[in-house]
């Protein structure tokens, strides 16, 4: 009974192919997340996905592959981002909210009037279930380069997230691990572009993170524990979203969300309970 | 044996973004093979000079050079360490004291960072040299203060860098480590090494300190610690003449010179 629950979906090959899809995309976020939360990133993430409709609407006018259009104009926009910063007396949040609701606003604008067949409501909110082979390899290449680039600079982004001074002070590039960290963010957000859709990518390029962050206090258990985390939401995502016929996207972040309360409450360091239990301890 | 040159700061003058003048026309010495100690009121400019001589921030006028080099080309040959103040560190990072002192060895590792027996043979002699061998494995919110403060001690020791910057390294630390991180920097500066010290712990500088550089906006005095670090020019630095503007400076200087 709970088996079939499982085995009858695959018998169609879209929900295979949702299934193993989403589960890589999964992967890749939360590998990523783990820097985006140390770094204190999580807004940026939300603004690169935002960013890049009007390279998505761009390249499918163009006919050109739609990760193309959407790597450009989110790595754009974080470039935008850190100039006006560079050059204006704003705040970060500033910055962002103002460049990244602009792109947004843009791509909503060339969506009504550049003639394509692409449908917005799967622009935003992802479609997963219907995924072409061609928008499979184009997140396939992207999340690649994206973990290859990681675990090739692994150690060094973790110092950039950390102490990006000592960085500097041992004749570091700070510049590049900068723009490294902001590519691999703008390529992990084309691969999710499909499965979660632009609004909610960030919760994947978060979430994970940030839970397992409250669960760990190493880097490397706290990657093991976000990939976990990330891979269950998501191939419990796209069954959910399969049985219930809700969109996948939002099943996978609500999933995410319901673990990161878990662990907020019950995390046996950094937990609700656990403080709860401590002050306890001290008031006696 | 080759002449090293130590630190040349030249004619540094540094405006926050928000307008704030931090430092006008600052220039001293820092010489090789001492201990000197920086000394000012708080917001006089300390940090700002540490800033500028990392190169972490880009005066808007002036130079810096390390070793007769630009900061940059210093920092590449590992020439520089620098011992942070302990509120600019992320204390809830998920990183070992271990891992930490490890990041003291990169810049001589390859592009994948994987540490040669000689790394872990450093990072090991830098955490017994501070006695922190025993916290290794804690993470580095897990420590007192005095903990974390020998910890980022020790990355900069693996750093095996001749000369060394330290942000207020006494403060939030007891009498005892104060002391041991004391006689540290005494025998790292009777081997060859030069440090930069900023402190507002005025009790010890003449303890341990061979020059003085005493700054308020500018460096008002630097020399050897028994002919600047005086009284008088302590109130000085402290007190309340005018800072601001080139009249300030001049007069402080003539004031100061004079005596």
């Amino acid at each position: 009974m709970i088996l079939d629950w499982f085995t009858a979906p695959l018998q169609y090959g879209f929900m295979v192919k949702a299934l193993w899809v989403s589960a890589f995309v999964g992967i890749v976020c939360a590998v990523l997340s783990c820097y985006i939360t140390l770094k204190g990133w999580s807004l940026m993430g939300d603004a690169v996905s935002h960013a890049v409709v009007p390279g998505v609407v761009v390249a499918y006018a163009l006919g050109i592959p739609f990760a193309v259009g959407a790597f450009l104009f989110g790595f754009g926009a974080t470039v935008a981002i850190g100039y006006v910063k560079e050059n204006t007396r704003l705040k970060e949040d500033a910055v962002i909210g103002v460049v990244f609701t602009g792109f947004f606003a843009f791509g909503l604008v060339l969506s009504t009037k550049i003639p394509s067949n692409i449908d917005l409501f799967h622009i935003l909110f992802g479609n997963v279930l219907g995924i072409s082979q061609g928008d499979i390899i184009q997140t396939l290449i992207a999340g690649l380069i994206t973990l290859v680039v990681i675990l090739l600079r692994r150690k060094d982004l973790l110092l950039f997230c950390f102490d990006p001074n000592h960085a500097k002070a041992i004749g570091l590039n700070t510049k590049l691990m900068y723009y490294t960290l902001l590519l691999v963010l703008a390529l992990t957000t084309v691969t999710a572009l499909q499965t979660a859709g632009i609004i909610l990518v960030v919760a994947m390029l978060v979430t994970p993170g940030a839970t397992a962050y409250l669960l760990s206090d190493r880097f490397d258990r706290m990657l093991a524990i976000s990939v976990g985390t990330s891979l269950l939401s998501c191939i419990l995502g796209v069954y959910l979203s399969y049985h219930l016929d809700v969109a996948t996207g939002a099943c996978i972040v609500v999933l995410l969300t319901l673990l990161f309360v878990a662990a907020m409450i019950f995390a046996p360091k950094y937990g609700l309970l656990s403080q709860l239990r401590l002050n306890k301890l001290y008031s006696q | 044996m080759t002449q090293t040159l130590g630190i040349t700061v030249d004619n540094i003058s540094v405006t926050y973004n928000n307008a704030r003048l931090a430092l006008y026309d600052a220039s001293c010495q820092v010489q090789p093979g001492t201990i000197t100690g920086l000394v000012g009121p708080n917001g006089g400019g300390k940090s700002t000079l540490f800033k500028s001589i990392m190169g972490f921030l880009e005066p808007n006028q002036g130079r810096v050079s390390i070793d007769g080099l630009p900061i940059q080309q210093a920092q590449k040959r590992q020439l520089v360490a620098y011992v942070p103040q302990a509120d600019e560190v992320d204390w809830n990072f998920p990183v070992s004291v271990w891992d930490v002192v490890m990041m003291g060895r990169y810049g001589y590792m390859n592009l994948l960072r994987i540490p040669s027996p000689k790394d872990r043979r450093l990072v090991r002699e830098s955490l017994a040299r501070v006695g922190m061998m025993d916290f290794c494995n804690r993470q580095i919110g897990e420590l007192s203060g005095g903990q974390k403060k020998r910890a980022f001690l020790a990355r900069a020791l693996a750093q095996e860098a001749k000369i060394m910057l330290l942000d207020e390294p006494f403060t939030g630390v007891d009498v005892k480590t104060e002391k041991a991180i004391i006689d540290l920097l005494l025998q790292l500066r009777d081997a060859g090494h030069t440090i930069l010290i900023s402190t507002h712990d005025l009790a010890s500088i003449s303890t341990f300190c061979d020059r003085v550089i005493l700054l308020n906006q500018t460096i008002l005095a630097s020399g050897k610690t028994e002919e600047v670090f005086t009284e008088e020019n302590l109130a000085m630095t402290f007190g309340g003449l005018p800072i601001r503007g080139k009249g300030g400076k001049e007069e402080r200087k003539k004031v100061i010179g004079n005596r």
